[in-house]
């Protein structure tokens, strides 16, 4: 439970906390293609979000998140319908469909034919799947500004972090840049040919993003960025070094972990290594950065509490996959079930919605409310 | 504090500058002007090392900050001692909340977290942006992102701050609003200010020094004597000239108390004519959405054959969106337009630009090959006319441009007349300039006055949206102020001009209405009252 106190006044969370709850949910629902277990997760994230977020223009996009997952749901069974039609035998047709009969080549691939309720039912658990990934995604980029994530990382990545941060903050620009220099071309008329409206578009966005990274870089520059602080070149090579060193180790360790075949040896023990030199590297940066943080973020009592609460639905849900593998991942004939127990450990999720601290709206000018709710008290008062 | 020592620098044979001497102090507001092109850019961004780390070109000479060399030093290492705030601020930002980009310089400079949250506050009450702390930087106004980006540098307490055209974009009200707070910090943290600007008649009340930058040369000074002699000066110094006054009057209040001596010697003003001709575009209850905000709103609007049209309101009073309905490259959400008769919108795409011809806020968008010639020959082609129309057209607007020069080499005052030239060549009814006057000096804004008169005189309707009150002044028949979408007030130049103060032109602030510009004022004196070498 969260402490009283400081901890507890209004703020925002760290974002590492709510990205930590959001992959674990996800990965909870990765483990399952029981409906209803999946719609809870769905309703716990969407719930989370409701009370939690706050009015920043990133914090308005959850929507755009579930209406990509509704698509996606639908797209799946339509690619059932399509594709996968009457795989099992033995089912409830629903729809007869003539089955468009394909080259030798592609055998394996039904166009069509009999629409069974297997397929359409195993399109559509496997969509709400994808979509409930989607929304839980979705929920953490709503409740955390990714920007503030990507400044969390530690000081010897801090230059990439800052790297993707002003690369993600270009975009809009970039697109603004598109629609203007599209609108110009009323002002101007095109070439006749295609290749040249083309280059009537993409040279003069080109030119833009050009100067303006220039403009940035140089701004950034006399800004103090990438100061070079009291390293000498040879710590310099060593940590260069490290790091190299550390990232051949994991790639090496992650194929051998993924590939069945490999020698078992390149698997783990290369991924444990290359972990350990990746900290070294990163101590050995970190040491001689002199670079500050202005306002860190801290993990208060709220914040292990809201990791934990994520982390604990993916691991009863892993509980949940050994002792009731039918309720898991239901059979397509019948009609799923979940036992209560799994209802009560999806729920563990929707904890941090009530026992976090509100997110802290931003006051306004003449101190008037500004959130809803602020709005609500203040005219029932 | 600033010092250069016989500093030459040149991009291969091309000299920017060369020898120049210049010695700066503490807690002095140095104002650089000099035309466009003329190296003043150059000039500041030596002074953090921009120049030549980040363009390239020998430097010879020594540059000292604060006694100490600063040759060969890259810029972050200068980030403490010089503060630089580049033209745009928005291309400048690098975090999303004012807060966190107050904080930015300092997480590089490695301050411990109590002095920077501590500065972070001192400098969001000295800059009077304390409520804006967790704005989004992008939903600031232009005023308030110029506030911020030198906030950002002020955290850092650098010794120097160097303001590359800090009000260049912004109307008038939020121009003095970055002006106060400039002038402010030189007189309260006694920092050492460079400022250039193209519009000095804003700066140079407050100036303690003028750096005139020509030819390479730098000359500087007390700003009285150094504009006594420069290519480039406010109106007011016009008019000091004009009637003699020595010293130059610098400020509104210097010249007005002499007033007497030239206003007596005036003959009668002309009276304002406005051009009288057809009404060629007809707008009736013009509206625009941009989402789910009024852009414009129910405006009516006739623009007239012959007559110049200024369009001014501050930034965000709908005027870009107004011109972009009125040429139909934005959809209007109610009204009509009609040019001759035709709506613009419904227009196919050429046909419109034969009625409304459009110059956007960033002229070279409509530019996209390599030359000069191109370009000309792709609207000739474009607009199914005779070739060489277009370069025609440029010839007259602004003689003796390259043809085989890229379009981007051009200064900005010849690629304007470039992208006009191309859209003349469709042979607009109407023409239509939204902002042209950004990075143009003084000469290169009369040659568009020029420009632009010319056209009206062929009997088009011209329509121009600007902040630069004096340009409008010398340019416009009749003036429309928006302000939220809505038009305020409308008639003649001479009369919305002289109303309100905001709008009101250095030369009405001093010999009151009528008078606009320093060119009629000249015109109206008696030529035995000019003094030997007053006249322009």
């Amino acid at each position: 439970m969260p402490e009283k106190g400081r901890a507890s006044l209004p703020r925002d969370l760290a974002p590492g906390a709510w990205w930590v709850w959001a992959l674990a949910l996800a990965a909870a629902a990765s483990t399952t293609l029981n409906p209803f277990a999946l719609l809870l997760i769905c309703a716990v994230a969407a719930l989370v979000v409701a009370a939690r977020r706050t009015d920043a223009p990133w914090a308005l996009s959850f929507r755009f998140y579930v209406y990509f997952a509704l698509v996606v749901v639908v797209v799946r069974v339509v690619f059932h319908v399509l594709l996968a039609g009457g795989g099992y035998s033995d089912d409830v047709v629903l729809l007869r469909l003539p089955e468009i009969p394909l080259p030798e080549a592609a055998r394996g691939i039904r166009l069509l034919g009999d629409v069974t309720r297997a397929s359409i039912l195993s399109g559509l658990y496997d969509g709400m799947r994808l979509g409930t990934i989607i929304i839980c995604v979705g929920a953490a980029n709503t409740l955390a500004n990714p920007k503030r994530l990507l400044k969390s990382v530690p000081p010897a990545l801090y230059e990439v972090g800052t790297t993707i941060v002003v690369a993600l903050s270009l975009f809009p620009q970039l697109a603004e840049s598109v629609q203007r220099v599209r609108r110009a071309r009323r002002l101007r008329g095109d070439g006749m040919r295609r290749t040249a409206v083309l280059r009537r578009i993409v040279v003069p966005v080109l030119e833009d993003a050009l100067e303006r990274s220039m403009t940035l870089a140089a701004g950034m520059d006399a800004r103090g960025y990438g100061r070079s602080g009291r390293a000498t070149p040879r710590q310099r090579f060593v940590t260069g070094a490290l790091v190299l060193v550390a990232l051949f180790l994991l790639t090496v360790g992650i194929y051998g972990y993924l590939d069945a075949t490999a020698p078992r040896v390149i698997g783990i023990p290369a991924l444990v290594l290359g972990a350990g030199v990746a900290l070294l590297a990163m101590t050995a940066a970190g040491r001689r950065v002199q670079r500050t943080r202005y306002r860190p973020q801290r993990w208060l009592a709220p914040e292990w509490f809201t990791a934990a609460s994520g982390v604990a639905v993916a691991a009863l849900m892993e509980v949940a996959d050994g002792a009731v593998p039918a309720a898991v991942i239901p059979p397509l004939d019948a009609l799923p079930t979940l036992p209560v127990w799994c209802v009560l450990a999806v729920l563990v999720g929707a904890l941090p919605a009530l026992l976090t601290p509100a997110p802290a709206a931003a006051p306004s000018p003449d101190g008037s409310p500004t959130t809803p709710r602020e709005v609500a008290r203040a005219d029932a008062a | 504090m600033l010092t250069l020592r016989d500093v030459s620098f040149a991009y291969g044979d091309d000299v920017v500058l060369s020898h120049v001497d210049l010695q700066l102090d503490d807690a002095e507001l140095v104002l650089v002007c000099g035309r466009t092109g003329s190296g003043k850019s150059t000039l500041l961004r030596m002074f953090n090392s921009l120049v030549p780390h980040f363009t390239g070109g020998t430097l010879a000479g020594d540059v000292l900050v604060d006694g100490v060399s600063v040759v060969g030093t890259p810029p972050r290492e200068l980030a403490h001692l010089v503060g630089y705030v580049a033209q745009d601020p928005l291309s400048g930002f690098v975090s999303d909340t004012v807060e966190e980009e107050l904080a930015y310089g300092m997480e590089q400079l490695g301050l411990d977290p109590q002095t920077m949250r501590r500065r972070v506050e001192e400098t969001l009450d000295l800059l009077g942006i304390a409520e804006l702390r967790h704005r989004s930087l992008l939903s600031l106004s232009g005023g308030q992102q110029q506030r911020v980006a030198i906030g950002a540098v002020l955290t850092m307490h650098p010794r120097v701050l160097v303001l590359d055209e800090p009000t260049s974009a912004l109307d008038p009200t939020a121009a003095e609003e970055v002006l106060a707070t400039i002038a402010r910090l030189v007189h309260d943290l006694g920092l050492l200010v460079v400022v250039a600007e193209h519009r000095m008649e804003r700066v140079v009340p407050f100036a303690d020094k003028v750096v005139a930058v020509a030819d390479g040369q730098v000359t500087s000074g007390p700003p009285a004597e150094v504009l006594a002699g420069s290519v480039v000066a406010p109106p007011i110094v016009e008019l000091g000239r004009l009637a003699g006054w020595s010293p130059l009057p610098l400020s509104v209040r210097e010249a007005r108390r002499r007033r007497s001596e030239v206003v007596d010697r005036l003959g009668e003003p002309s009276p304002p004519l406005l051009p009288e001709g057809a009404d060629v575009l007809v707008a009736r209850g013009v509206s625009v959405l941009h989402g789910t905000t009024p852009a414009v709103r129910d405006v009516d609007l006739t623009l007239v054959a012959g007559r110049v049209t200024g369009l001014m309101g501050r930034n965000g009073a709908g005027k870009s969106s107004l011109l972009w309905a009125l040429q139909g490259g934005v959809r209007r959400r109610s009204g009509s337009v009609a040019v001759d008769g035709v709506d613009p919108a419904a227009a196919r795409p050429e046909k419109a630009r034969e009625l409304v011809g459009l110059v956007p806020q960033t002229a070279a968008d409509l530019l996209f090959l390599e030359t000069v010639d191109d370009e000309c020959a792709a609207a000739d082609r474009q607009a199914n006319v005779a070739a060489g129309t277009c370069r025609d057209h440029l010839d007259r607007l602004a003689p003796g441009v390259p043809g085989d020069r890229h379009p981007r080499d051009l200064s900005e005052g010849q690629r304007l007349a470039l992208v006009v030239a191309v859209v003349v060549t469709s042979a607009p009814r109407v023409v239509a300039l939204d902002e042209p006057t950004r990075g143009l000096d003084y000469p290169a804004k009369e040659a568009l006055t020029a420009i632009l008169r010319t056209l009206a005189a062929e009997g088009r309707a011209i329509v121009v949206s600007s902040h630069d009150v004096e340009f409008v002044a010398g340019v416009a028949d009749e003036v429309v102020v928006m302000a939220e979408g809505e038009i305020v007030s409308r008639g003649p130049a001479a009369r919305v001009l002289t109303e309100s103060p905001a709008f009101a032109p250095q030369v009405t602030k001093v010999l009151g209405p009528p008078w606009l510009t320093v060119a009629q004022v000249e015109a109206a004196l008696p030529a035995a009252a000019l003094p030997d070498g007053g006249s322009r």
